[in-house]
Order: structure tokens, then sequence, then C-alpha cells
């Protein structure tokens, strides 16, 4: 039998009817729309009984209480506490993003050690082992001062192992990473005496003079500073910003003052000396708990008329004497300074002058003020018995400089120091410790900061993602995870009262990671002796309840603990200088280098222009990176593709031959990179930005190469009167890419 | 040759049958054409139909066993709240499914009886504490929003209505998963054309349409008041 053309036809006809009249498509149809609409690689929660867990969010200082939504054992949602002191509800961005940081691809699952250029996993126990040896070694060759810890911050539990580790093993040198926060103590501790934090009271404020501060992009603590500056708005209260940039918070503002970058303080200044000129400053305050204006308007205000101070900053006078007389007539006004979200410390006599303003109108301690919030005292450890070893590395200087005859005030300088072993022949620093800190990422000029750290012959990071400076470390003991783990939060920055949070482990530990507080206790009891002695609890768990002593059911129940009743110190007793009174100037004050705005880098003539960084609540810019959704959420004005994007004022990019969108070639005397050009109005010609926060070269597919970082763009510049870091930009030039 | 005999010739071959070589079908086909059009028809017809209705169900679904054999019956004369004994409400309303393994502990803490699927559940779950992977026969794709409250609560409905008589069973079934979809057979149902003698032999959207509608209830959300798609998806 032969199959011709025909019956090959009959066939198929007969198998078509035959599959219509079969299941067959139907049911393909069917399963096939079922897993269009259900793709298999959508993640989906995981199905099981929901649970709440109330914590603290540790991604920023700001002590945020978070509400954890779990389905089983999952983190499906993060929200703020209704109620809390701190964010009452509201949730930034990031704390919003959290769970991809517990889940997300960039964590470090067990401890990790490099050999020839590559990661090699190995146990905790040979981790440990590897650090004691190094320990042991460096206190034998009389080295124990060569010892470091570059720390996220210097209160609270965590911290305070870490430094209380290093002082009885020997070492001074324990840092923490610098922010505003260090001119602010500094601003307070002398002119007040006291070792507090600055509070700001904002809610209660009528009139708010921000010079560059993003409050609502991230400075200080952003869930408070967020929903403060709506209570201000709500009660009809004014804010002015002051900044070069038209930056989110001087789009909120009701004023937005153009100023030219970085005289800020000269504009401060210039207020103060209208203020005391024309006789508008609170005598109540001034005459009666103050010493030292007349020496100060003397040395310091004087030389400051608002015609010259508009010369140097470019506001008109008649804006100067008008918010000067504004600035004193409100009823509650509060000055704030530093700039974007807070991250450099900025020029002290920046914080000075602007703090002297809040003095003028007597707004310390007072409601809609800046108040002195003291420093959490529930960390009562047994006094160190030190050792010989120990006592003789612990007088030795500070790597940093802090605290030595140039640097007096300064408690940490941690920007100094990739200078400092740069122009070593040797590292000073042998063994540096890293915990909740990306220095190679967030200190400026990143070439001569990576130099610097290939220099430190051993470094150990505790960092739970494989961020820039893991990524340069020789053993790598990663931490617990936010979610994941306990950690005590002494203060939330900006927050007017003493506050103290509670992070709760809300999911098991997903990984081979271990508690940096277990993993400090454990190395001292692997040291022994005097070091062993000094940490006497079984485990981290077992010191911070201890530590917390009878706030610890309180904040294992609230979650957090706040003193209601503190409404700053009355001005009788608030002050503990030398006069017991306000000190407008003094002789620390008085040794202090004079104010001068600070020249950015870079030759005029070779770089024209002038690069800014600036802040966005969608960028991280220190120790925990963007997580994908805050990525995700960035404007194509500040990122397209892989591409990051420079504002220009079009002015500008029309003398300079360039149009909007088209791609550049930014320049600056330490570095140079690709950049899209963004027209934008909201900057003053002459000027260009970038954010601070992308550009990263670790971490994951998702933050990896995307955009610049002006970090590598930039460098650090010293403030003569504090020795912080107060760089607030550099000389750049454009072209065409 | 004359031209008229030329022609003659042509029309004469024109007209006749042409020498056809006796290898070509068409000579076959010419005689018996219509019968294998015929059997070839009925030949793709009866293929396609075995393919449809045999095969097809057979490559589709994939049989998978379940970690550990479960006994309803023995279960539910130990308990006294019947199904919803193991299968309860939360607090908040939400149903809790098939039980975690928090729940067998308390009797299954240690070998109870001789039965081996007993010891390998105490042996490889109860002993490492790892929940047991149950492959569930009713799981609704996700971008479904099903609430067990509106119907066995409000609606007063029995589990069996949409569960059949499950908890009469000595054994679990043999769990057929969909290739394409990933779902439990159970969902389109056991017959392959779709048909169905019990309320609980599917759980496509029509059969839960058909039972809205024959019992009238309200089409539109509880929490919005508006109809469509979003009452029941998401």
């Amino acid at each position: 039998m032969k199959v011709d053309r025909r019956s090959f036809l009959s066939f198929i006809l007969g198998g078509a009817a035959g599959t219509a009249l079969s299941p067959l498509p139907w049911k393909l149809t069917d399963d096939l729309s079922i897993w269009t609409q259900n793709w298999p690689w959508t993640p989906v929660p995981e199905k099981g009984e929901i649970s709440y867990v109330s914590s603290a969010c540790t991604l920023c200082p700001g002590g945020c209480g978070i509400l954890v939504k779990k389905s089983a054992e999952r983190v499906i949602k993060i929200e703020g506490i209704k109620g809390h002191p701190i964010n009452d509800g509201g949730l930034c961005i990031l704390g919003l993003a959290g769970a991809q940081l517990l889940y997300g691809p960039t964590r470090i699952r067990t401890p990790l050690k490099r050999i020839n250029g590559g990661w090699q996993k190995i146990s905790w126990q040979d981790a440990i082992a590897e650090v004691v040896a190094k320990l042991m070694q460096l206190r034998v060759d009389g080295l124990a001062h060569k010892v470091a810890c570059v720390a996220g911050s210097d209160r609270g539990t965590v911290p305070g192992l870490l430094n209380r580790f290093l002082t009885v093993y020997g070492s001074p040198n324990f840092i923490r990473t610098p922010s505003i926060w260090d001119s602010y103590e500094l601003t307070l501790y002398l002119t007040q005496g006291t070792r507090s934090m600055a509070g700001f009271d904002i809610e209660n404020a009528d009139f708010i003079l921000s010079f560059g501060s993003g409050l609502i992009e991230g400075w200080g603590s952003p869930g408070y500073m967020l929903r403060a500056k709506s209570m201000l708005c709500k009660k009809g209260g004014r804010m002015d910003q002051i900044e070069s940039r038209l930056s989110k918070t001087a789009a909120k503002s009701d004023h937005w003052i153009s100023i030219k970058p970085g005289t800020e303080g000269a504009l401060a200044l210039g207020l103060a000396h209208v203020i005391i000129k024309e006789g508008l400053y609170k005598r109540e305050f001034v005459d009666g708990y103050t010493t030292g204006l007349s020496e100060r308007y003397q040395r310091m205000i004087d030389g400051f008329p608002p015609e010259i101070v508009s010369r140097t900053t470019g506001v008109s006078t008649g804006t100067i004497v008008a918010l000067a007389r504004d600035f004193a007539g409100a009823r509650r006004p509060l000055a704030i300074c530093g700039q974007g979200q807070g991250h450099l410390p900025g020029e002290l006599q920046e914080f000075l002058a602007v703090h002297t303003l809040n003095a003028l109108v007597g707004n310390i301690n007072q409601p809609g003020g800046i108040w002195a919030v003291p420093e959490p005292e529930y960390i009562d450890w047994p006094e160190l018995e030190m050792d010989a070893v120990a006592s003789e590395g612990f007088q030795q200087p500070r790597v940093d400089g802090a605290g030595s005859i140039q640097y007096p005030n300064a408690r940490y300088l941690l920007s100094r120091l990739p200078a400092v072993i740069n122009a070593s022949q040797e590292s000073p620093v042998e063994l540096l410790f890293v915990s909740s800190a990306n220095p190679v990422f967030s200190l400026q000029d990143t070439a001569s900061v990576k130099k610097a750290f290939e220099k430190i012959s051993m470094k150990v990071s505790f960092s739970s993602y494989m961020d820039e400076t893991a990524a340069m470390a020789d053993l790598v003991l990663p931490n617990h995870v936010f979610l994941e783990r306990y950690e005590d939060i002494p203060a939330a920055s900006g927050f007017p009262k003493p506050v103290i949070g509670l992070a709760k482990p809300v999911v098991q530990p997903l990984y081979n990671t271990r508690h940096v507080g277990d993993v400090i206790i454990q190395l001292a009891k692997e040291l022994g002796h005097n070091i062993g002695a000094a940490f006497p609890w079984e485990d981290y768990a077992t010191c911070l309840e201890e530590t917390l002593g009878d706030k610890w059911d309180a904040l294992v129940e609230e979650g957090y603990w706040v003193d209601n009743a503190f409404n700053g110190t009355d001005w009788a007793n608030a002050f503990e200088t030398d006069s017991a009174k306000f000190e407008f100037t003094n002789s620390e004050i008085m040794a202090l280098a004079d104010y001068a705005p600070l020249k950015p880098e870079g030759d005029e003539t070779l770089y024209p222009l002038l690069l800014v960084p600036y802040d966005t609540m969608r960028i991280t810019s220190e120790y925990v990176g963007s997580p994908p959704f805050l990525i995700k959420a960035l404007e194509d004005t500040i990122l397209k593709g892989n591409l990051g994007l420079v504002e220009v004022n079009p002015e500008t990019a029309k003398a300079l031959g360039l149009s909007d969108g088209q791609d550049a070639k930014l320049t600056t005397p330490k570095d140079s990179a690709r950049v899209k050009v963004h027209f934008s109005n909201g900057i003053m010609p002459g000027i260009v930005a970038i954010p601070r926060g992308l550009g990263h070269t670790a971490y994951d597919k998702f933050l990896a190469g995307k955009g610049v970082d002006y970090n590598q763009l930039s460098s650090p510049a010293e403030d003569p009167a504090s020795g912080h870091n107060a760089a607030w930009g550099i000389q750049a030039k454009l072209s065409k890419a | 040759m004359t031209t008229d005999q030329k022609a003659n010739e042509n029309s004469a071959a024109g007209a006749g049958p042409r020498p056809i070589p006796p290898s070509s079908g068409t000579e076959v086909s010419g005689n018996t054409g219509g019968g294998m059009v015929i059997l070839f028809f009925m030949l793709g017809l009866i293929v396609s139909l075995i393919v449809g209705w045999v095969i097809f169900p057979q490559v589709l679904y994939s049989q998978k066993k379940q970690p550990v054999d479960f006994n309803h019956v023995l279960h539910n004369d130990e308990v006294e709240d019947g199904c919803e004994s193991c299968h309860f409400f939360r607090d908040d309303g939400t149903f809790s499914g098939v039980p975690r393994l928090s729940q067998c502990v308390d009797c299954h803490e240690e070998v109870n009886g001789e039965d081996p699927e007993e010891e390998k559940f105490v042996n490889e779950y109860v002993a490492k504490d790892r929940e047991v992977p149950w492959l569930i026969y009713s799981r609704q794709p996700s971008n479904v929003f099903f609430s067990h409250a509106a119907h066995v609560k409000m609606a007063q409905m029995d589990c069996v209505t949409c569960h059949g008589n499950i908890g009469e069973t000595e054994n679990l079934k043999v769990y057929e998963e969909n290739r394409i979809s990933g779902y439990s057979r159970d969902i389109w149902g056991k017959n392959i054309a779709g048909l169905k003698r019990n309320t609980w032999d599917r759980m496509k959207m029509d059969d839960c349409s058909e039972c809205h509608q024959k019992e009238n209830v309200n089409q539109n959300s509880v929490q919005t008041h508006k109809g469509g798609c979003f009452v029941c998806h998401h």
C-alpha cells in the first residue's frame, strides 16, 4: 500500500478532527494561560501564619521602630511602628526595603579567607584562630598599638565591646566613622561644656533655618525628621533652605536661598552680625546665661557685615538683613547645619557660627530649639585591669592624630588615616578590624584609600555583605544582618530626647554567620589573662541583657525606652563650662583657626567648574549598600541605564557645547568618569552635581557598576579648626565624551 | 504528415487514455481513492483521539508520592473537632491549611506505633525539626484570592463540598503535578474532559462561579463594593 498525497492529507485532517474532539487543545490552552499568569520564577511569599515582630531598624543611626510582618518564617514586609516616639508609623525607603538585605544575593554566608587573591570558605574555629594568632604575635612583638578598629558608631554595646577589647589589648586606635555629629558634639562641648548629643525639636519650632541640611532627605533620623517637618508645616511654621542646589528639601521649603557652595558659615556669621548690631538677640538668655559675646563679636562676627558676606556668599544684602530680622523675630527659631544627610563633619567654625545664632535667639534647651541630649549611660561595665603590655600600647599616640596637640578637640579622625598610612614607610596599622563601616567606599579619594588599605597586613571585616572594604579584607567574619540579631540602639540622630531602641532577631540566622559581639567575646577569651577577664559574659546576649539591666524587660516588650519627661535642662543647670554659662567664646574656641571658607582642591584654570555632591533618600552612601528596590526607584535624572547623570545648568552646558542627555566626561584632579548631562535650572551656573553613593565596585549586580562614585573623583580637605574632613566639593571640568 | 494528420494525432492522444506507467499510484487511487481517503482519515482520527484522551493526560501529569503517607481515618478518630482539629482557623481569621510540624509534635515526639511511615515521619522530620514538604492537592494558583472564612464560617459550607471525602481516606493518593502549570491535577479534575459528577471533582474558576451564581452570591467585593476580576484575583 502506497501513501499518496491525498491519503496523507486525509490522515492529517482526521488527526485534526480527532484532536479537536479530544481535550488536548483546550487543556493545553488552559494550562498555558495559568502558566503565563503565574510565572514560576516570580517570587510568591510562602503561605503560612501571618505574624508581626516589633524590632528596631539599625540600617542607619535613625533608630526607627519597625514592625516586621512574617508569613510563617519568611519576612514579607517591614513597616514603621505606630506610636513609636521616633517615627510613629513612618519609615524611609531603605527601611521598607530591608527584607532585600536579609534575602539578597550580596550576603556573605560563611567565614572567608583570602588565599592567592581568591576566597576560601573556612570554619569559624579556624577564622578565630587566625585572628588570635596575629593578635598574640603583635603583643609579643610589642606592637599592640598597631591594632585598629573602624566602627560605624562608638555608642552602644557592640562598639563598646570593640573599644573595650582594643583598650584592654593595648591599642588606643578605636575609630568611629565621621559625620556631622562629630562637629555637633564638639560645638556643644566647646560652648556648653557638656559631652552630649545635639537634638532638634523641629516639630515645635516655628522657623527652621537650614544651612544645607537635607531635612527630608536623610539628615538626622529620617523617620523623625520627615514626621517633624510635616508637623512644622501643619502648624504653619516656616522653613528656609540655604543651599547652592535646588534639593528636594529646598523645593519643599518656604524660601530657597541659593548660595555659593562652601560659604554657609559666612552667611551664619553675617546673620549674627545683623542680629547683634540691631540688638535683636534675646536679652533674657544672652545677658543672664552667656559669656563672651563681645569678645566673639570682636574676634569674628565684626568682620562679617552684610555687604562683605553678600560678596562672599552671593546672597543679596537685603536678603541677609531680612533673614536675620525674620529669624530673630520668630518665636521659636532654630538654625541647623550639616550638608545633605550629614555624612561629612564640615567646618567646625561653621557649626559654631550656626550654634551662635541659636544662642542669640535663646533657643537652647527650649521647646522648638536645639537640645543637648545626654549621652546614654547604661553601659556600666567593670573597670578594666590592664597588664603592662596593654598600658604601654594604650599610651601610644592615636594613629589618626585625634587628641594630639595638633588636633586637641577631635575624638576620631578616620579621614586622616589613609594619608597617615601612605606617608609612612611601614604601615602604622598592622591589623585592622572593620565593623558596620565601609571606609574603602565612604572615604574620599578612593585610590589613596585603597593604597593605604593594601599596606595593612591583615584586615578583618565583620561585614554581612561583600562591600568594598570586605572585598579588600584578608578575613571576613560575617555578622548576622539586622533582622537576625539583638543589638541596642543607644540614641537616634538628632532626636531631642534620650531614647534607647532594641533590635531583636526576627528570623533565625539564615547562614553560617555569627554576631560580632560573640566573636569579640570569643577572641578575648582565647587571648585569656586580663583580656579574657575583661569579658565576663558567656555570650553577647547575656552581656546585652545584663548591661540593659532594669530596662531589658521594657525594651523586649516595647522595643524602645524613651525619657518622655526630658525637656532639655534649664539654663541655670545646663552649662558645664568654667563659667557655668553658655560661652560664645573661651580659650579653647579662641585657640581654633578662624573661619574662612575652605577652598576646594584643583586649579581653576584647568578645572573651571565646581563639582559638589548631593544626597538622596534613594541612595545610601555609608555601610549598608542600596538594596535593589532603591535602585529601581531612582529617577532617570540620577541614573539612566548604568550611566550616572551630572546636573548642569543649561547655561554652563551650552557654553561647553553640551546638550541635554549627551554623554560627557567629568574630570577632576583625582580621576575622571563618563557621565550623562542632565540640564537643571536648579543648579547655579559653573557648578555641577552628582549624587553620593553610586559607582559601587562591590556588592551585587544590582548595585555594582551603576553611576559614578563621587568619592573616587574627590579628595578630603582638612578643617584647620578640628582636623575633620570639611571638603564640600572639588574643581572639575566637563567635556564631550 | 499533413497538418490535418498531425491535428488528428494530437486530438486522438488527448481523447484517449494516457499511457501511464504501471508503477504510478494514480491508477490505484483512481480505482479505490474514496476508500483509502476514509481509511486514512479514520486512522488520523483514531490516533489523535488516543493521543488526546489517553497519552496526553499521562504525559501532562507527573506522578509524585507524598513525602510521608497519612491516615485521615485514624487521626479523625483521635480528635474531637473533626477537620477543624488540625485544619483550623487562626485567631486573625486566616485558615491554617496543612498542619505544620509543631501541631504534630505533641503526639509524635517519639514513634508511637509500628507503621513505617510514622517512623519515617518522626526520624526524618520531627527529629530534625524539618517541615514536611506536603504536596497540596487543592493549592490554587497564586493569583487567586480565596477566603476559607467567607465560605466555611459565613456561608456555612462543609469541607466536603470542595475537598470531597478526604477525611475518610486511609492513604494519601498519588499527587499528579501538571508539568506546564505546576499545579495539582485535582484543580482541573481527574476527568481530562473536565466533566464532573460531584461538587468536589474540580476546583476551576467555572466551578466557583457555578456555585456563586446558583447561590446568588453577591458578586461584588465586600470591602470595595466593586465587581470584576479583582474580587477573587490579585
